[in-house]
């Protein structure tokens, strides 16, 4: 049905529809001219246009009818009915990103109960709310700021799109932004660096598909922004954790722009040839690979907790109070991660999300018996958390391969991931860095490794036009040019991987380091050896999270 | 007056009970403690860090009651908390000063 319109796709990782394409870009005068919802442009004045608040410019609502010509078969044109179709396509689309979401919210439920579960009693109630106030904190620093930094441009990049995003045309007020090798707009660069457009989400951005796109990518960057809380458990201070609630949107969105909304580095692959620029499809790189990151300096910076290592160096275990919390917390996660893989296609009509779900699926299993046969491996017993954090991890490493990969590919990369977590706690254990809950292992670790696996086991299935890049010997070897790993033929995508992979690292090592550092010249970053010993819950918080342990006189009972 | 200390192990405490209601036993009190004699501990490693559980679980039973009474009562609880693996635990016998029983104010053996 599709077979005329054959144009360069640049819609970055929410290509909805695999299409035919030429490897040249076609401009918009070749082709015949299509309904005004697959365009940017409304040539008929009497049709509502963009930024669109009701959603009236998407088509027609089938029941009730929205033009007055009924459902009465006789009554409707050809035109009427594709109306009614394309609509009903797009709330497919709506619904699935939507629900999805509602997801990967619930996620910050599930790492509640795994950070809490894994501390001790005395400071349950600092991690837990932790854990709840990062969600308001960065939810308003990505609406104030963080979502225009990041999507301000996301229609331009890395190429302007030649036809509709799953979400519908809407999302073309996304438009403006800052970059280098600009084309004297505001609008196309060479190299995208960060968007300038919606911040605070005002009336240039009331589109109905930009306000799916917000909640959707907010509720992503939440996930980056508890996760340096689990490192930095036990000792940090509540003001300073504060303001970093506020900070961390900047670094993730920044980022995020040149993998998601059109910089740079998804424009590896028009500017040098390489695989199809930096591919990472949900976000081990962006939202898990940068939140250990972030973990990883923070914890450098905080330093250990007391008590954690001996004069000597030698590390002491300070175990978690309630291990059934962390397993419930574990399974909490890998529920929403069914929202945050297959979510990301933000089309309900893309019927790879079933592809997209079984691998995710795959991942985490093989990587929970890979944490299992490691610790076997080196004659451990099979510690609960690690087993968890085996699960998380596989979870984290399909997170970009999810639509690439087959499923053979899904289950060896979680395996790795389940090997590599374990290994990598044991690792950082032992020089020195205090991860309480091992969030630098699941999240930092194994992100880079899911941004390298794309590399390596995308299978070119999938994926043609990614990034705006469609090569002519791909498309004359294989019939289209899918995201394509080194065992499948296209070593290039595994060095842009990797390039994405070292600029991840320093990016948001340095970032988050300057950060912390500075910070702590604001309020400190560290409470009192005395409130540390104590437990941070009545100091910090004024509130116990077991209050039933104390002796309290003046009660009933 | 004396009390008897008993500290055993926590999955004893019923047989210990039933055994001093057998025995006439009126009244006791039971605290959760950790402790270790010449059993020690065992080391755990977790998370790549080595956690040394030195200090075990333990259950002290404390009893006031009657000189008179005290030989038979210890050979009870003996016999009903051994297992006769390490770790059984230990009973002591304190003097008693003075007992008071708080609702009607009685003193001394009728307290008990």
């Amino acid at each position: 049905m599709m077979e005329l319109a054959k144009r360069t796709c640049g819609v970055l990782l929410l290509a909805s529809v695999l299409a035919p394409a030429l490897a040249s870009v076609a401009r918009a005068e070749d082709a015949p001219s299509l309904p005004a919802y697959f365009t940017a442009t409304n040539a008929d004045a009497e049709k509502p246009t963009w930024p669109d608040p009701t959603g009236a410019a998407s088509g027609v609502w089938a029941t009730p009818a929205g033009d007055g010509k009924g459902d009465v078969p006789s009554g409707l044109a050809l035109g009427d009915v594709y109306d009614r179709v394309v609509h009903n396509l797009f709330a497919i689309n709506y619904v699935w990103a939507l629900v999805t979401g509602f997801l990967v919210m619930f996620m910050q439920a599930g790492f509640m109960f795994v950070e809490t579960g894994l501390c001790r009693a005395k400071n349950a109630a600092h991690t837990s709310a932790m854990n709840f106030m990062i969600y308001p904190l960065g939810c308003i620093a990505f609406w104030a700021y963080g979502f225009a930094l990041g999507w301000g441009n996301w229609w331009n990049g890395p190429v302007p799109p030649g036809w509709y995003p799953s979400l519908g045309p809407g999302l073309s007020v996304l438009n403006s932004g800052v970059g280098l090798g600009g084309d004297g707009t505001n609008s196309v660069f060479t190299y995208g660096l960060f968007g300038t457009k919606g911040f605070f989400l005002t009336s240039a951005v009331n589109d109905t598909a930009v306000m799916v796109l917000f909640f959707f990518m907010m509720v992503f960057m939440d996930t980056t922004a508890t996760i340096p809380t689990g490192v930095m458990a036990e000792r940090w201070a509540w003001k300073n954790f504060l303001i970093y609630g506020l900070w961390v949107a900047l670094p993730y969105c920044i980022y995020a722009n040149w993998l998601w909304g059109g910089g740079w580095l998804a424009q590896g692959g028009i500017n040098w040839g390489l695989g199809h620029g930096a591919v990472d499809f949900a976000g081990s790189g962006v939202v898990h690979g940068m939140g250990g990151i972030i973990g990883l300096a923070g914890g450098m910076v905080l330093g250990p907790r007391i008590g954690k290592y001996d004069s000597k160096g030698k590390p002491h275990a300070l175990p978690g109070h309630n291990v059934p919390m962390v397993v419930l917390g574990t399974f909490i996660l890998a529920f929403g991660w069914f929202g945050f893989n297959p979510g990301s296609t933000l089309a309900g009509t893309d019927l790879r999300i079933s592809f997209i779900v079984v691998n995710t699926l795959l991942a985490s299993i093989t990587a929970a018996i890979g944490a299992h046969v490691a610790l076997s491996f080196k004659g451990l017993k099979p510690d609960p958390s690690m087993l968890c954090n085996g699960m998380l991890a596989g979870l984290v490493a399909i997170t970009a391969p999810c639509a690439f990969v087959n499923p053979v590919g899904a289950a060896i990369i979680g395996f790795i991931a389940g090997l590599l977590v374990v290994f990598s706690v044991f690792f950082f254990e032992r020089v020195g860095v205090d991860d309480v809950v091992g969030a630098i292992s699941v999240h930092g670790t194994n992100g880079l490794w899911g941004v390298l696996s794309v590399g390596i086991f995308a299978t070119g299935e999938y994926g043609a036009g990614w990034n705006g890049v469609v090569r002519e010997e791909m498309v004359k070897m294989y019939g289209s040019d899918g995201v394509r790993g080194l065992l499948y033929g296209d070593f290039s995508q595994f060095i842009m991987q990797s390039i994405d992979c070292i600029v991840l690292a320093v990016f948001g090592f340095v970032m988050a380091y300057v950060w912390f550092k500075v910070s702590n010249l604001i309020t400190p970053i560290r409470v009192s050896a005395e409130t540390e010993l104590e437990g941070l819950d009545g100091p910090e918080m004024g509130a116990h999270g077991y209050p039933d342990f104390q002796i309290h006189p003046g009660q009933a009972h | 007056m004396k009390k008897i200390e008993a500290i055993i192990k926590p999955f004893k405490l019923d047989d210990v009970k039933d055994a001093l209601a057998k025995a006439g036993v009126q009244g006791l009190t039971v605290t959760e403690v950790k402790g270790f004699g010449r059993q020690k501990g065992h080391t755990e490693l977790y998370r790549g860090a080595e956690y040394v559980v030195d200090f075990l679980p333990k259950v002290k039973v404390e009893i006031v009651l009657d000189e008179a009474k005290v030989a038979q009562v210890t050979e009870v609880i003996e016999k009903a908390a051994r297992t006769g693996s390490i770790g059984d635990g230990k009973i002591f016998v304190l003097p008693i000063d003075e007992a008071l029983r708080i609702r009607t104010g009685e003193r001394g053996g009728n307290a008990v």
